[in-house]
């Protein structure tokens, strides 16, 4: 009989079981995972084209009466599958903190003041190249429980969805030089050869002069496709 | 143009609410719709707590088994449920057709939460479907007590299917 459990043929993503990483303790799978079955279900996946996701929700300083505060940003890049080939007509979500390293969300606590004019909140819809564009402020470094004195370096989560359901996929992307990627244990539980995917890079092309820094990060979905392990 | 490394997975983390709630949409279709159907669960962590922070997703194809773009109805196939407090979801939605010989009608499921580096995935299947489900290709190869962690029993017009994600009553989950 074809067994069907799995193991990761590239080791591209970090483990379920991360150590390091204490709220996976209780909640990573213990038994084997099982070979994905790649049906019809799996080759699909929604469409979003059709959604009312208009201009004004990719600019996060444009939510409210003013600016937010912080150090303005441009954020673009593309949507591409493992072949590099653009994924255009897909739906691009984004959240993030203020400047500050404050979510407007109830359940953080760090006391860093919030901000009236950022929700921190974004979305838009692939271009015909793959492309996407935010305007945004960088977001702070925030401290979370997990091992003493423990801070997040500066990040933007991501939720993108490909062209199938095997392609969805959900990351968080940092900023070039930060000291604190190499003390977090969530950046941390990726291999070190694949780390510097969820990295975005400064450009100076995207930058606009005397409004706001260009950083560049392309998102690149499937290829997460373990390999059957027959035995 | 040549291979791109895929960017690697990353956990949703605790404060999706805010990128996440504006697509909340647990009705595929209406409550009062010809067939109708809901599905329902909790998700619980390695102890048996509820995971309250947690984004349920779902795809499947429509009741004559198409898919998008491939329906004139606009079909999209998409669920997402915010669990509550209680680690709850509940969708609304019609039992998908039979996409392939040897499938039995199933529901594909995305669990994101705080402490999942990568999303789990795993099928919901039907619990009034046991002769299809006898001769579906993915739970004839498994044992019959992983298979049944996938397979949601009807109650009162209810498919229940909790998702275990660590523990004795732990969820069948694929690599992907
Ligand atoms: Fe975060």
């Amino acid at each position: 009989m074809v067994s069907n459990q799995v193991t990761k043929g590239l080791e591209l993503d970090p483990p379920y079981d991360s150590p390091g990483y204490r709220s996976t303790q209780l909640r990573f799978p213990k038994r084997p995972l099982l070979v994905l079955p790649e049906g019809p279900t799996e080759l699909h996946g929604p469409v979003f084209g059709d959604l009312a996701v208009g201009p004004g929700d990719a600019d996060l300083t444009r939510q409210h009466a003013g600016e937010p505060l912080g150090e303005r940003i441009v954020l673009s890049g593309r949507l591409l599958d493992d072949r590099g080939r653009p994924i255009a007509n897909q739906l691009v979500e984004v959240w993030q903190a203020n400047a500050a390293g404050r979510y407007a969300h109830a359940g953080d606590q760090h006391p860093a003041p919030l901000d009236a004019n950022f929700t921190g909140a974004g979305r838009c819809i692939s271009d015909p190249d793959g492309g996407y564009r935010f305007v945004t402020v960088k977001p702070g470094a925030y401290p979370w429980r997990n091992h003493t004195n423990a801070w997040r370096p500066a990040h933007i989560h991501f939720s993108v969805f490909g062209r199938a359901f095997t392609e969805r996929l959900v990351t968080q992307m940092y900023f070039p030089g930060d000291p604190l990627l190499e003390l977090d244990p969530i950046f941390r539980s990726v291999s070190e050869r694949a780390r510097g995917r969820m990295v975005s890079e400064f450009e100076l092309a995207t930058t606009v002069e005397e409004w706001a820094l260009g950083y560049r990060f392309d998102v690149v979905v499937g290829g997460h496709l373990a390999t059957p392990m027959i035995g | 143009m040549g291979e791109a490394d895929p960017t690697p997975s990353q956990t949703v983390g605790p404060f999706f609410d805010i990128g996440l709630r504006w697509l909340h949409t647990p009705e595929l279709v209406g409550p009062c719709v010809p067939g109708a159907i809901r599905i329902a669960g909790q998700v619980f962590d390695g102890v048996g707590d509820p995971i309250p922070d947690a984004v349920i997703e779902i795809f499947q194809a429509d009741p004559d088994g198409r898919f998008p773009p491939d329906t004139e109805t606009g079909w999209r196939g998409f669920g997402r449920c915010l669990s509550d407090p209680d680690g709850g979801f509940r969708f609304v939605t019609v039992k998908p057709g039979s996409v392939a010989a040897g499938s039995a009608p199933h529901v594909d499921v995305s669990v994101f939460a705080r402490g999942l580096l990568q999303r789990l995935v795993t099928r919901c299947y039907f619990g009034d479907e046991e002769r299809a489900n006898a001769a579906d290709r993915v739970l004839r190869t498994l044992g019959d007590g992983v298979a049944a962690t996938m397979v949601a029993p009807a109650e009162d017009g209810t498919y229940r299917f909790d998702i275990h994600v660590q523990g004795e009553k732990e969820t069948a989950f694929f690599a992907w």
